[in-house]
């Protein structure tokens, strides 16, 4: 497959390179492969579901369209809204923590006052490179318990402290999960971003007598305004999308996780479980369209502040 | 001169860049903070890597963060990789080919499109950034229910080809490498090759892949991350467990665990947690100076 693309795009060199003195065609050579691809498995599946939306499979005559029923159905669906509104609150409290801690730890880091610092860098890091699944895995087993921590701390103060399965509490522990995973990796974006910094910039800042908190809040803040912005968007959009965490923990507290406990779980039980496609799919187009709409916003508020 | 060299030898690059902070006095209080940073981070895997070692009655008797009676580990790798006919082996195959087809693939496609969107004004040139950043904010997993119907249609799933395709694109990696291009190919470079009567794509093979190495390890790296722990989209795709990753083939041994005719096997679901990650680490620990610079892709601008 790796080469057989290589091959394609040395083939499709030629043809746009007769032309470059009209208009210089080609970089489409180089972005053809890409696109093609691209098309195929991210472009081509939107519009087929987009298609599936407006059909209904009937019990008696086949598929019927329905124009915009199914859409209709969704919107007065309490299923649909209680999931949704689980998703959002995960996000707003889980991302704005993650990221928090990301940041404090991006600019102790690059803040050369740390004994070990690559040491640290690659620690904090090494849960990004732990499968969501086995992350999962391992969180439910100190979740539990059996033969968890948790089940150590509780015999320890001796009453049930900690009930990470509890209904009250099972958001926090998928939270915690998700924040274990990826605190690292968006330290790591912040911390790039902080190193693209001019040295200058630091030596002028001395130079007027700032101090290090005056450099963190008027130099590096400001300096990882696109990279907050960036990691903010890939948050939200993990959020929404929520899916293998609470789709494993869901086989250790099966009456606590619903199978319409975060919208994607919604759709993929109403798919492999209800065999109702044309609903699914429109789940799946919905949240698609709310997530690329605020994804969109964060992403305006954080170029117009920019401009400032 | 320095954007020439420098992507060679990100190590150096980053050694020279602060020597004001060099004078800087180390605090002990932020290392103490960022300790607690690093054990949170840690003590799951210690806890992992602790609980390989026990058989099943060890896991209930013992505590979680200290060895039990009897070390166990190679009692349990040697049943992990056994329990059922070696099903893990294969499964680690699975993912291997998923890894190598797949990551290597958007790898490629996203080196060559990203170098292509730096280093060529074409007409139309707007519209595919335009359409492949709106392509990041289309959460992945919704498209994977609508992906799956598709391919049912097409009669792909339940083949590789399901898994491998769609792991094919790597928007991310695409602004990863166009960023990268844009400073670490001078555009004087690819001037010079032209006068010499180098060809386009002969020039990208011959020169501008070797400066893009290091945004190339590091686009690789995550997108083998990414494959390497893909679980949704092989869990709508494939219903035949030969060709499960591991990823679906652990969860699903962890679910055995569970409901009616229940045959719990924790610690080959540990043991194999453990396998799972361990090449991926190593990996990681290995090329940490290529993606860490690459990373921090625009730094070798001076």
């Amino acid at each position: 497959m790796t080469s057989a693309t290589a091959v394609g795009a040395r083939a499709a060199a030629p043809a746009p390179r007769a032309r470059k003195h009209k208009r210089d065609w080609r970089g489409w050579g180089f972005v053809a492969p890409f696109m093609i691809v691209f098309l195929a498995v991210l472009v081509a599946p939107v519009i087929y579901a987009i298609v599936l939306t407006l059909f209904r499979t009937q019990l008696v005559g086949g598929s019927a369209f329905v124009g915009l029923d199914n859409y209709l159905q969704l919107f007065q669906d309490p299923r649909f809204w209680e999931s949704l509104f689980r998703v959002t609150l995960f996000l707003l409290i889980q991302v704005p923590i993650m990221l928090g801690l990301s940041l404090v730890a991006a600019l102790a880091i690059d803040s050369a006052r740390l004994h070990g610092t690559s040491f640290f860098r690659i620690a904090i890091f090494l849960p990004y490179a732990v499968p969501g699944v086995v992350a999962a895995l391992i969180w439910g087993f100190i979740y539990g318990n059996q033969f968890g921590l948790t089940g150590s701390i509780n015999d320890l103060v001796g009453f049930q402290l900690l009930a990470p399965f509890s209904s009250e509490w099972v958001l926090a522990s998928i939270g915690n999960i998700v924040t274990w995973e990826f605190m690292g990796y968006n330290m790591l974006i912040f911390y790039a971003a902080l190193k693209i910094i001019p040295g200058e910039l630091y030596e002028a800042a001395e130079l007027d007598g700032a101090g290090q908190f005056r450099i963190v809040t008027s130099i590096k803040i400001p300096a990882l305004r696109g990279a907050i912005v960036i990691a903010t968007i890939f948050s939200i959009i993990g959020s929404f999308q929520l899916f293998n965490e609470p789709n494993l923990l869901k086989n250790l507290a099966p009456n606590v996780i619903s199978t319409y406990f975060t919208p994607n779980m919604y759709a993929y039980n109403l798919s492999f479980a209800g065999q109702q496609f044309n609903y699914s799919a429109t789940v799946a187009i919905v949240m698609g369209i709310i997530t690329a709409v605020i994804a969109y916003i964060v992403q305006l508020r954080g170029s117009r502040q920019e401009v400032r | 001169m320095s954007a020439v060299t420098s992507p060679k030898r990100p190590a150096f690059a980053r050694g020279t860049k602060p020597t004001h902070k060099a004078r800087q006095r180390k605090s002990i209080v932020l290392t103490i903070v960022m300790a607690i940073f690093v054990i949170y981070s840690v003590v799951p895997l210690v806890w992992l890597i602790v609980n390989a070692s026990k058989d099943q009655a060890d896991l209930f008797s013992s505590f979680g963060l200290w060895f039990g009676k009897d070390f166990n580990l190679f009692q349990n790798i040697y049943e992990t990789l056994t329990y059922r006919d070696g099903i893990f082996v294969q499964w680690f195959g699975n993912t291997l080919l998923y890894v190598v087809v797949g990551a290597g693939g958007a790898t490629l496609l996203a080196t060559i499109a990203g170098y292509g969107l730096a280093k060529y004004n074409f007409p139309g040139r707007r519209a595919v950034f335009a359409v492949v950043l709106g392509a990041v904010a289309i959460p992945g997993t919704a498209l994977a229910v609508p992906t799956f119907l598709m391919f049912s249609q097409l009669g792909l799933t339940n083949t590789p080809w399901a898994v491998i395709l769609p792991s094919l694109i790597s928007p991310f990696g695409l602004y990863l490498i166009w960023t990268y291009a844009t400073d670490a190919v001078p555009t004087e470079i690819l001037e010079a090759a032209r006068m010499d009567g180098a060809s386009e794509f002969r020039t990208f093979f011959t020169i501008s892949l070797r400066l893009l190495a290091p945004g190339i390890v590091t686009v690789l790296l995550f997108a083998v991350v990414a494959t390497w722990n893909n679980y949704f989209l092989p869990l709508i795709m494939l219903s035949e467990p030969t060709w499960y990753p591991l990823t679906v083939g652990l969860s699903q041994w962890s679910a055995q665990a569970t409901g009616v005719g229940a045959q719990p096997i924790f610690n080959l679901v540990i043991t194999g947690a453990l396998l799972t990650i361990v090449p991926i680490v190593i990996a990681f620990l290995i090329l940490q100076r290529y993606w860490q610079s690459g990373l921090s892709a625009g730094s070798v601008k001076q």
